[in-house]
């Protein structure tokens, strides 16, 4: 049966010069997904800061650092997992409402390339604070459900796979509902629709903004803690997060909530399959190509607007 | 001079433009009017080549320019400033003319960066033209300002000296005299007679309808995009179309007063 | 003081004594060295500047040419068996092709797209290099070989301070010198307002383009400069973080004005230095520093400066 699901492989399905098969697919599918999952997670943090305040928040992948890296310890301190992870969250939050306040808004009128350049700032900053508060080595979370693989059609999935991927969907109907269905939430939409406009009727837009930085921190150190347990943390996995999730948000179309969790799940796959199928030593030099090949064919992402410049 | 054929220019499903045509002769003023959200600067925007039209076809002397970008229209003869001036803030008055001249220069980028003595040269020249330009708007004595530190109305007319380094046979003017006072909209008036005087073709969008009845040769109106009529300032100024469909009663009025 | 800040000669001959100066000051080699890192930053930097500065164009990748120069410098000797003055130049060349290649169309793009693109562009060199270990030597870098000119071996510190400085004023010089040419008219007229200068017949793909190669060529003369001068090159010299810091020197010295590149370099060489008893807190107080002066000082050092001087008189 193996020997014969070969064979049909190696005529039907030959990609990359490899003998591919379908449960190999599905392996490949599922991390994935599970990886995409996470750059949704950082896109769509993006996303809403971008919505809000117009700002490019490159210290995005700080706040997945600092999900997974202070739920290490504190739960290494003898904090229960769940309530190590709330912590996580707090600090997160409180450090992106502190970045808001003390980076951001004192910063009000600068051009984009120079608050750009404040975020990276930010991001050298809280990754060199880690690095003194915690330490420089790797750090791995016990999964949330056991080690045990589960099968499916074939390929074999971390039960984290799952948390992450649930986690992921929690998130994102979180929002959604939030966005949606909350006064608040609906300020923030106006306020991303019209700045000056949501302040005439009386938004206040410097507590939305600061709402977005907070909220935004929250959902990447939820995406922080959730991934800790597949692929290990360290003080630095920040820069490279906030990368990718920055190329997922441009897949996406920028400001397009939807848009950002789409480009997530597919940079994830792409990068997986890539790697599986062509190269796994340029692994992380697919999301960059693909930032390159979408801002050179349609410089507005998949889901995004055109606009037109005023003169 | 400049021949606009039936252009238009739509922004998703809205017409900004829509099939528009007009031709403006040399040494002649041509004034587009209408109200605010006629497309007067989008039209403006489609012919200098900053937006790409739709339909239709811009000529410069019979040659098709429609899709040119606009550097090439400005190697081609044509000029235009901006309602919303865009001027070179951090550089000199002088500085800002003498960029105009950017396509009369001989640019070699290795001769720049070794500042080889022809460059000097040319600088001297080149400053020499743009003061000859700055005297005629009334700007000399301000040479050696920065941009940024202009007046409003100072500010507009160091556009069109910038315009007119450039060396244009047809020139597009938006708005010159907005924000301007009586004094400053008096010079500017007979500056641009002065300039259609030379032989270039003035493409005009301007909101002063006395000055507007005053100095052009022709009127064309539009209105959301859309031709209303064209004709000399008094044919416009009788045409019942112009004052019942579009100028509304005020409007008429200020016309028949101008 | 303010008119002597934009004069050219002055400048030059003000940085001239500086550097003639500074060397008996210095107690020991140790800060000739730290010195000449200064000029080689410096240098990048100052090519940064004609983009940024000048042209008003963004690149969060700059280090890659930094890197291209740097890896030019150890593989041309190291494995082609070529001179390293001359594969200095090849690097120079190659950088600059690769400007002028990947720029036409990244360039196209505005604002934090093309600090984005110009960023996966600068990371995915740097994954190159890291990955083709058979050439680069990997993550671990690789030994360069020593400069020799004319049969005359290039080693010592003074030797690279008076090297590194010679190429520092030659570079400040053509920087100084595109002001109020055509090109450097051009170059501010984009800055200021990209559809004005359309519209007087400035081919701004082009003027950006050559921006682009200049600050690329910079960058790698000064990459292949640090690599022969240390020995020694690794792949962060082309990573995401250099590319940080030298836009930082550009905006902290201050936009547009070339003393700025200088003084900004000189910040971010000298202070990780002087804090190395800190190294911990290197990465802290470089944040620090980035996020303090883009807050409070927009205009950047320079520019500052010479504002309150005109201000006090």
């Amino acid at each position: 049966m193996r020997h014969w699901r070969r064979e049909f492989s190696r005529r039907h399905i030959d990609i990359g010069g490899r003998y591919a098969s379908m449960s190999e697919f599905l392996q490949f599918f599922f991390s994935g997904l599970t990886v995409g999952a996470v750059y949704a997670l950082v896109a769509l943090g993006f996303t809403l800061i971008y919505n809000a305040s117009d700002v490019v928040n490159f210290a995005q992948g700080e706040f997945v650092m600092l999900g997974g890296m202070v739920t290490v310890f504190a739960s290494a301190a003898g904090v229960p997992l769940p309530l190590a992870a709330l912590i996580a969250i707090c600090v997160a939050v409180a450090v992106g409402l502190l970045l808001y306040w003390l980076a951001i808004a004192p910063a009000r009128g600068a051009s984009a390339v120079s608050i750009i350049i404040i975020t990276i700032g930010a991001s050298i900053f809280l990754k060199g604070g880690a690095q003194v508060a915690f330490d420089k080595q790797f750090h791995k979370l016990p999964s949330f459900s056991g080690d045990a693989p589960i099968d499916v059609l074939g390929a074999s999935i971390l039960p984290q796979s799952f948390w992450v991927l649930g986690g992921t969907l929690a998130a994102v109907l979180i929002l959604y509902v939030f966005l949606e269905k909350t006064l608040v939430g609906k300020a923030v939409l106006a306020t991303s629709a019209n700045r000056l406009a949501a302040r005439l009727v009386g938004i206040n837009t410097a507590t939305i903004m600061a709402l977005a930085f907070g909220g935004s921190a929250a959902i990447g150190a939820i995406a922080g803690i959730l991934v800790t347990p597949i692929t290990l943390t360290s003080y630095d996995v920040g820069t490279m997060m906030a990368l990718k999730g920055f190329a997922a948000a441009m897949l996406g179309g920028m400001g397009n909530p939807l848009g950002a969790v789409v480009g997530g799940l597919l940079l994830g796959l792409l990068e997986t399959l890539g790697a599986g199928y062509v190269s796994s030593t340029y692994k992380d030099g697919f999301a960059f190509v693909m930032i390159l090949v979408i801002l050179f064919a349609m410089p507005q992402g998949l889901l995004g607007r055109r606009t037109v410049d005023r003169v | 001079m400049l021949a606009v054929r039936n252009i238009g220019i739509s922004f998703g499903a809205l017409k900004a433009i829509d099939d528009v045509s007009f031709s403006a002769n040399a040494g002649q003023i041509l004034t587009v009017i209408g109200p605010n959200g006629a497309g007067k600067t989008t039209l403006f925007n489609v012919i200098s080549g900053v937006y790409v039209a739709s339909h239709g076809r811009v000529e410069l002397d019979g040659e098709d320019v429609t899709s040119l970008a606009p550097d090439a229209l400005a190697a081609r003869g044509m000029s235009r400033t901006f309602q919303n001036l865009q001027i070179f803030q951090r550089m000199t008055v002088a500085q800002n003319v003498m960029v105009g001249r950017h396509l009369k220069e001989r640019r070699n980028l290795f001769a720049d960066l070794l500042r080889l003595p022809s460059v000097g040269r040319q600088n001297r020249e080149t400053r020499e033209v743009a003061l000859q330009l700055l005297e005629e708007v009334g700007l000399a004595d301000k040479a050696d300002v920065l941009a940024g530190d202009l007046s409003y109305g100072g500010c507009k007319r160091l556009e069109i000296a910038r315009a007119l380094a450039t060396g244009p046979r047809v020139l597009l003017l938006d708005e010159p005299a907005a924000g301007c006072n009586a004094v400053e909209t008096e010079e500017i008036d007979r500056l641009i007679c002065r300039v259609a005087e030379k032989g270039i073709a003035v493409v005009l969008v301007e909101h002063d309808m006395k000055l507007v009845m005053k100095i052009s040769h022709r009127i064309l109106v539009l209105d959301r995009g859309k031709f209303l009529a064209e004709g000399t300032p008094d044919q416009v100024r009788e045409n019942p179309v112009v004052h019942q469909a579009y100028l509304g009663n005020r409007g008429a009025k200020e016309v028949q007063g101008a | 003081m303010t008119t002597l800040l934009n004069n050219r000669y002055a400048i030059l001959a003000a940085l001239a004594v500086v550097i003639a100066v500074l060397p008996f000051t210095f107690p020991s080699n140790y800060y000739l060295r730290v010195a000449s890192l200064v000029w080689v930053s410096a240098f990048a930097a100052i090519g940064l500047n004609v983009l940024m500065g000048k042209a008003g164009q963004v690149s969060l990748g700059h280090a890659a040419f930094f890197g291209i120069g740097a890896y030019s410098a150890a593989i041309g000797p190291a494995h082609l068996g070529l001179p390293s003055w001359a594969s200095l130049a090849i690097g120079a060349c190659i950088s600059g092709l690769l400007a002028y290649f990947v720029g036409r169309p990244i360039l196209r793009l505005k604002g934090h797209y093309l600090a984005i693109a110009t960023l996966g562009f600068g990371v995915l060199i740097a994954l190159v290099i890291t990955t083709e270990s058979r050439w680069t030597g990997g993550p671990d870098g690789m030994p360069v070989a020593k400069l020799t000119v004319f049969g005359w071996r290039i080693g010592t510190a003074y030797a690279w301070y008076w090297l590194s400085a010679a190429f520092l004023l030659v570079g400040a010089w053509i920087a100084l010198n595109l002001d109020d040419t055509p090109t450097g008219r051009a170059f501010l007229a984009l800055h200021d307002s990209e559809v004005a200068a359309r519209v007087v017949g400035i081919d701004v793909a082009a003027l950006k383009l050559r921006a682009f190669v200049i600050a690329a060529v910079y960058a790698s003369i000064a990459g292949s400069l640090l690599a022969m001068m240390n020995g020694f090159v690794n792949p962060d010299l082309a990573g995401f973080q250099h590319s940080v810091e030298l836009v930082t020197m550009v905006v902290l010295g201050g936009l547009g004005s070339i003393v700025g590149s200088i003084v900004g370099a000189a910040v971010l060489v000298v202070l990780p230095q002087a804090l190395t008893v800190f190294q911990e807190y290197e990465n802290l107080m470089l944040g620090f520093i980035i996020i303090v002066s883009m807050v409070f000082m927009r205009d950047g050092i320079v520019p500052m400066i010479s504002k309150l001087i005109a201000r006090a008189r």
